[in-house]
């Protein structure tokens, strides 16, 4: 991984590395070569990871007062949020945390979009990614049930419904998943359990993604390859250390503002009331998070082809290195790109609105036509574009901006225009 | 920074949408001056006790308050009585305990470790009681409703006759700020229906918004906590921020680009 062979100064430190090479690694850590000219978009990646370790330590506390228990579980938490010392700081972060996780990662995987950070040599970074979002909502959905609400309840119902799409053996995977005819206690623990289980999944995956990561290196803002080290590239400590901590510190103030100020904003009304299994809410929404798949879902009129529009929506993503043709990786090289881009953002809001809401008349509509265009977007315009678009020029480096690059600076190279 | 804007901006959209979604099948609710709103609000502890007392006079013989204890009367944050008046409160009450030596159930005097003492055995008795309704739990009844605090204080003042051409049934209330406008809890608050020890006069307005003020922290406990702790944090945070960007700068100084 490193340019250059690390020896530690000390005896101790030497006779220790060669046998467990820690201290090589930390030091590839610090020295990482990282381009310069990263914006403020590349800091949600540290900022992800304050978030993943913040759930698990939260969790861990929450879990040593929950009862996963249908009749104690919606008591339990109210024993966390009255009677435990601070109970009701380390729940109230947890529940906002999963939010501010879901907003880190969806600007996190938009900056990935925009600068086509999933572009040739990072697919593998970028697939990882695609699962790591995959069991955040699985954690984030399960959690959710976890307070034994009329929310959790339903919500819980109205998800494992889904599976009785399959035809065939639908029904009986219902059953398995729910280890009754209903959800029930045994729901309720399972679903406890891989809660528990999934952060660490998660955690194992981060490391993957970084290592991924560090194998190419960072993409960066103008999107070419980045001779490392160079005068392109900064070590990652100080310098990126203490960006991304300024950035993680301006996070925690919103993230505080939530958790202090409005601790139950993002939540539903509903989930404070014990689940009942007699008595259905009024609207049975997901987390805001979880909308525009959740519209999406409901646009298909039929069940089956719903689920699978709706897991569609998430595993096209994993296809996009191959999706997207264009060669240059930056956004603010390709200006046709770039529209399409903002009006995809525009789509995945406007699904998210729909989703909260009925699905019926208008509202349905929108969210066929922005279903449709969300895979349109990914199906026929980013394969065409690659093609068709006339792209600027692109710079040599990021210190000389020498215009008429490539994304391959070893393309580049060779081409005898550019020598010298 | 146009990029940061535009972004911040389809955020706040989307935010937007999201509160407009919970707010379009809202009505206007009643409006008051909440002492504990805000990010310095308190409660006020008068009208916490008084609030305590029309709970306990009205609106306890149907609802119960499982997750309260009598203790909780006491502590800093809440109606805050004396240890004294918390132990009078809890001992007025019968609780049930047991089994004793002789494998007996027994009812003894309340203590302030008790959960507050349940109207009804269990739910099935509660609606026999009350025609098939349910009185809800009132614990964290403002957190489960979505006006929160402002639905609650808007509905115990929001009876009137029902329009014409709305028939209710026996039992059934009309109610302009209940979710379809049937209730099945009549009107309860009355001019001069409870006499606060105080002596304010006990007007359904004052009456409304002292319980109200008492059902959001029952709901809410450490409130004050919060709103206090926050604006520590939130100081510690902008002042650590502030020194960071600083450092940051001088960092990056040594390099020709900027942050």
């Amino acid at each position: 991984m490193s340019e250059h062979e690390y020896i530690p100064k000390s005896k101790v430190g030497k006779w220790f590395n060669d046998r467990l090479p820690l201290l090589t690694l930390a030091n590839h850590l610090t020295d990482y070569p990282t381009p310069k000219n990263l914006n403020y978009w590349w800091t949600f990646g540290g900022i992800l990871t304050f978030c993943l370790i913040t759930q698990i330590v939260t969790g861990l506390v929450l879990a040593m007062h929950y009862i996963a228990h249908a009749d104690m579980a919606f008591g339990s938490v109210e024993h966390i949020m009255r009677d435990v010392n601070y109970g009701w700081l380390i729940r109230y972060i947890h529940a906002n945390g999963a939010s501010m996780f879901f907003l880190a990662v969806y600007i996190h995987i938009f900056r990935s979009l925009f600068y086509g950070s999933y572009k040739s040599p990072r697919e593998i970074i970028w697939i990882i990614g695609i699962i790591i979002y995959l069991l955040m909502m699985a954690a984030a959905f399960l959690g959710y049930v976890l307070p034994w609400g009329q929310m959790s309840f339903w919500g819980a119902t109205v998800i494992t419904n889904l599976f009785s799409a399959i035809p065939l053996v639908g029904e009986g995977i219902v059953t398995w998943l729910w280890g009754g005819y209903s959800v029930d206690n045994p729901t309720l623990t399972r679903f406890f359990t891989l809660h528990y289980l999934i952060p660490f999944l998660i955690l194992g995956l981060v490391v993957l993604h970084i290592w991924a990561l560090h194998v190419p290196g960072n993409n960066n803002p103008i999107g070419i390859d980045v001779k490392k080290p160079s005068k392109d590239t900064v070590p990652f400590h100080p310098y990126i250390v203490i960006k991304d901590g300024f950035a993680l510190l301006m996070f925690m103030i919103v993230f505080a503002f939530f958790v202090f100020y409005t601790p139950n904003i993002l939540g539903h009304a509903d989930n404070y009331i014990e689940a009942n299994p007699l008595v259905t809410p009024a609207h049975i929404v997901p987390e805001w998070y979880l909308l525009p798949f959740y519209a999406i879902l409901r646009s298909v009129p039929d069940k089956l082809l719903g689920v699978i529009a709706m897991l569609s929506a998430i595993l096209i993503l994993a296809a996009l290195p191959w999706l997207d043709t264009s060669k240059i990786r930056s956004a603010v090289f390709r200006p046709l790109y770039k529209q399409f881009y903002w009006i995809l953002v525009a789509d995945v809001l406007i699904l998210g609105y729909v989703g909260a809401m009925p699905a019926e008349g208008l509202y349905l509509l929108i969210a066929r036509i922005a279903t449709a265009y969300y895979f349109l977007h990914f199906l026929v315009v980013l394969p065409i574009l690659g093609f068709k678009e006339r792209t600027t020029p692109v710079p040599l480096s990021i210190t000389e901006p020498i215009l008429g690059g490539s994304p391959n600076l070893a393309t580049v190279k060779n081409k005898d225009s550019f020598k010298g | 920074m146009k990029k940061f804007s535009r972004i911040s901006f389809l955020i706040f959209l989307f935010i937007g949408f999201q509160l407009s979604s919970n707010a379009a099948e809202k009505v206007e609710y009643l409006k008051t001056d909440w002492s504990f709103k805000g990010p310095f609000g308190k409660f006020d502890r008068a009208a916490l006790q008084r609030g305590y007392q029309v709970y306990q006079e009205v609106c306890s013989s149907c609802h119960s308050m499982k997750y309260l204890s009598y203790r909780n009367l006491v502590e800093k944050g809440g109606p805050e009585f004396s240890v004294e008046q918390a132990k009078a409160i809890a001992a007025s009450f019968e609780v049930k305990d047991g089994p004793n030596a002789d494998g007996e159930m027994f009812m003894r005097p309340g203590r302030l470790s008790d959960k507050l003492v349940m109207p009804y055995e269990n739910e099935k008795a509660a609606q026999a009681a009350n025609g098939g309704a349910y009185p809800p739990d009132m614990t964290v009844l403002v957190k489960a409703r979505g006006g929160g605090v402002d639905y609650i204080y808007s509905l115990l003042q929001g009876y009137e006759d029902p329009p014409i051409g709305v028939s209710l049934d026996d039992g059934v209330y009309y109610n302009k700020y209940m979710y379809g406008n049937k209730i099945k809890m009549s009107n309860q608050l009355s001019e001069g229906l409870v006499e606060y020890s105080d002596g304010t006069n006990a007007s359904v307005e004052q009456m409304a918004k002292d319980v109200s003020t008492f059902l959001m922290w029952t709901a809410e406990p450490h409130l004050e906590t919060r709103h206090r702790m926050g604006f520590k944090a939130i100081v510690y945070l902008i002042i650590l921020t502030t020194l960071v960007y600083f450092s940051m700068k001088r960092i990056w100084s040594r390099v020709k680009t900027d942050v």
